[in-house]
C-alpha cells in the first residue's frame, strides 16, 4: 500500500527525511512518532505530493507518487482522505457543507452527497451540528468534522498529523475509536502523533522518527520503547 | 458555482468595482476611437463616392462634342463614373442648394451656368491625371478637383486607424492588467482555500472556473457600461455633428449599428476578463503543488 524507498527531502541545507525506507500493508493502522520537527509533517506533504522528495521514491498504492504529473495529481489525492493538524475547514461554510465539499468536487450528485453527509455525521457524532459553521464547535468537534470530511469519499488510505493535537484525553480516546473502526472497514490508517496515550492504547505498529530517520519500526509498538520497558 | 462567483466578487466589492471601471474606462475610449474611425469612414467614402473633377464646358460646345469628350474620358482605366450635368440640371442643383437663399436664386439662371461632366476616379490618386486630361480638351472653360480636401480627409482618416489602434491596444493591455492585479490580490486572499481544495483533490478546472468567470464578468459589466457611454456621448453631440456634416448620410447612426459595437464591446470585454483572469490563475497554479 504504501512503500518509501531510500526517501530523503532537504530544504536547502535543511535536512527532513533521510533515506526513509519503509513499507505499509494494505489495511494497516500505524503510528508515525517522534519529536517535533522528526519529520512526520513533512513524510505527509510527501505522500499528498505536496513536496517532492529530493531522492528516493514513494508508491503508494501502486503508483509512484513522485511521477504523477501534475495535472493528474487531484485524481490521486481523490483516493486519500487527510486529517490536518490545523482542521484546513472553511470557516465560512456549515459543518455539512465543509463534509459535503470532497463530494462536491468529485462532481457527486445532490440526493447522494446529502444521504452520505447526514450518515457519515452520524457515525462521527455530529448529527446535531450540521447548520453550525466551524467557529461555533468545540475542539472534539472540530477534529471529527476534520474526520468525517476525511471518510466520506471511503479513501483507500487515511492520513492524520496530530488528529489528538488539542483535544482533552476522553475526547481523544473517542477520536481514536472512530479511527479504529474506519480501519477495521479496510481503510489502511497513517496517524502522525505526539500523543502516547493513544499509541500506547492502541497498540498498533509504531514507527519512530527522529532528525529525519526511522529509528523504530515495530509491529504492536508503545510510544515510548526504552522508557516504557525501563518503567516497567 | 453561481454562489462562489458572486461570494467572490462580493466579498471585496471595491477591488471587484475598481477592476470594472478601469476596463470600462478602457472600452469607452476604445469605443470613442472606434465611432469616430468608423464616422470618418463614412464622411470619406461619402466625399470618395461623390463626382471628384468637375469639367466645365464652353457654351458653344454641342451635343455630339460632349459625347465624344465623355466618350474619351470614359476610356480611361482609372475613371469610374462620368457624368453630363446640362445648364438647366445645374441651375436645378444650384436652386436646390440655395432654396433658403431667395436673393441668390433671383439672380441666376440657365444662361449663366455652365454645362459640366461630373468624373468620379477608382482611386483619389489619379484625379490630377484626370483634370490634366480634361484640361487638354479645346471645349473645356475650366476645371476643379478637390484633390487636397479627400486626400488630407484620407491621410486623416489612415492616421487616426493608426493611433487609435495603438491607443486601443495600450488601453486593452492596461485593463488586462487591472483584471490581473485585482483577480491576482483575490486569488492571495482565497490562498489557503485554494490550497485546501487542492489537497482535497480538487482539478485546476474547479478551482479556476470561478476566477475565470469573474473576469469575463468584469468584463461583460464594464462592456456594457463603456457602450452606454458611448451611446449616450453619440446622441449628446448627434445634434451639433448634424448641422456640421451637413448632407453626409452619418447620422443618427443606427441602433443595428450600435448593437454591433455592443456586440463588439461584448467580445472585446470577455476576452480582456478572460487573459487578466488566466494569467493570474496560471502564475498561482505555477507556484502551488
Amino acid at each position: 500500500m504504501i512503500k518509501f524507498d531510500k526517501v530523503s527531502k532537504k530544504f536547502g541545507e535543511i535536512v527532513a527525511l533521510d533515506e526513509v525506507s519503509f513499507k505499509v500493508d494494505k489495511g494497516e493502522l500505524f503510528f508515525l512518532t517522534g519529536p517535533s520537527g522528526a519529520g512526520k509533517t513533512t513524510l505527509i506533504k510527501l505522500i499528498l505530493g505536496e513536496y517532492l522528495p529530493s531522492s528516493g521514491e514513494i508508491e503508494i498504492n501502486g503508483e509512484v507518487v513522485n511521477e504523477i504529473p501534475r495535472k493528474k495529481l487531484y485524481l490521486f489525492r481523490r483516493k486519500l482522505g487527510v486529517v490536518f493538524q490545523d482542521y484546513k475547514l472553511f470557516w465560512n461554510k456549515t459543518v455539512a457543507e465543509n463534509v459535503a465539499l470532497p463530494l462536491e468536487i468529485q462532481g457527486a450528485k445532490e440526493s447522494e452527497i446529502k444521504e452520505k453527509v447526514e450518515k457519515i455525521l452520524g457515525v462521527v457524532g455530529l448529527s446535531e451540528r450540521t447548520e453550525l459553521f466551524p467557529s461555533q464547535l468545540a475542539g472534539g468537534e472540530l477534529q471529527r468534522t476534520v474526520l468525517a470530511r476525511a471518510v466520506i469519499t471511503g479513501p483507500e488510505l487515511l492520513l492524520a498529523d496530530e488528529p489528538t493535537g488539542n483535544l482533552d484525553p476522553k475526547t481523544s480516546a473517542g477520536m481514536m475509536k472512530l479511527f479504529k473502526e474506519i480501519n477495521e472497514q479496510g481503510t489502511t490508517v497513517l496517524m502522525a502523533t505526539h500523543n502516547s496515550e493513544v499509541v500506547d492504547s492502541l497498540q498498533a505498529r509504531v514507527i519512530e522518527l527522529d532528525k529525519g530517520k526511522v529509528i523504530r519500526d515495530e509491529k504492536k509498538g508503545k510510544y515510548f520503547k526504552e522508557k516504557s520497558k525501563s518503567k516497567s | 458555482m453561481l454562489n462562489t462567483i458572486k461570494q467572490h466578487i462580493f466579498r471585496s466589492p471595491y477591488q471587484s468595482l475598481a477592476a470594472i471601471l478601469v476596463v470600462s474606462l478602457s472600452l469607452f475610449l476604445m469605443s470613442a476611437f472606434f465611432l469616430i474611425g468608423a464616422g470618418s469612414h463614412t464622411v470619406l467614402q461619402y466625399f470618395e463616392s461623390r463626382p471628384q473633377v468637375s469639367a466645365f464646358l464652353k457654351d458653344e460646345t454641342k451635343p455630339q462634342e460632349v459625347d465624344l469628350i465623355k466618350a474619351r474620358i470614359e476610356a480611361m482605366e482609372k475613371v469610374k463614373k462620368v457624368d453630363y450635368i446640362s445648364k438647366e440640371e445645374a441651375l436645378e442643383i444650384y436652386r436646390q442648394q440655395n432654396k433658403d437663399k431667395p436673393l441668390l436664386l433671383e439672380m441666376v439662371s440657365a444662361k449663366i451656368l455652365p454645362a459640366s461632366l461630373e468624373v468620379s476616379t477608382y482611386d483619389l490618386n489619379s484625379l490630377k491625371e484626370v483634370a490634366t486630361e480634361l484640361k487638354k480638351e479645346a471645349l473645356v472653360e475650366d476645371v476643379i478637383f478637390q484633390e487636397d480636401v479627400i486626400l488630407a480627409l484620407s491621410n486623416w482618416v489612415q492616421t487616426l486607424r493608426k493611433i487609435g489602434g495603438l491607443v486601443a491596444g495600450f488601453l486593452l493591455l492596461v485593463a488586462t492588467l487591472t483584471v490581473l492585479i485585482v483577480l491576482g490580490m483575490r486569488i492571495a486572499q482565497r490562498k489557503e482555500e485554494i490550497e485546501i481544495l487542492k489537497l482535497l483533490g480538487a482539478s485546476s478546472w474547479y478551482i479556476c472556473l470561478p476566477f475565470y468567470m469573474e473576469g469575463i464578468i468584469y468584463g461583460l459589466v464594464a462592456a456594457t457600461i463603456a457602450w452606454g457611454l458611448s451611446y449616450l456621448g453619440l446622441l449628446y453631440v448627434s445634434p451639433f455633428l448634424v448641422k456640421f456634416l451637413a448632407g453626409i448620410p452619418l447620422l443618427p447612426v443606427s441602433v443595428v449599428f450600435m448593437l454591433e459595437v455592443l456586440a463588439g464591446l461584448l467580445g472585446v470585454g470577455a476576452l480582456v476578463g478572460f487573459l487578466g483572469s488566466f494569467l493570474a490563475v496560471s502564475r498561482f497554479n505555477r507556484a502551488v503543488r
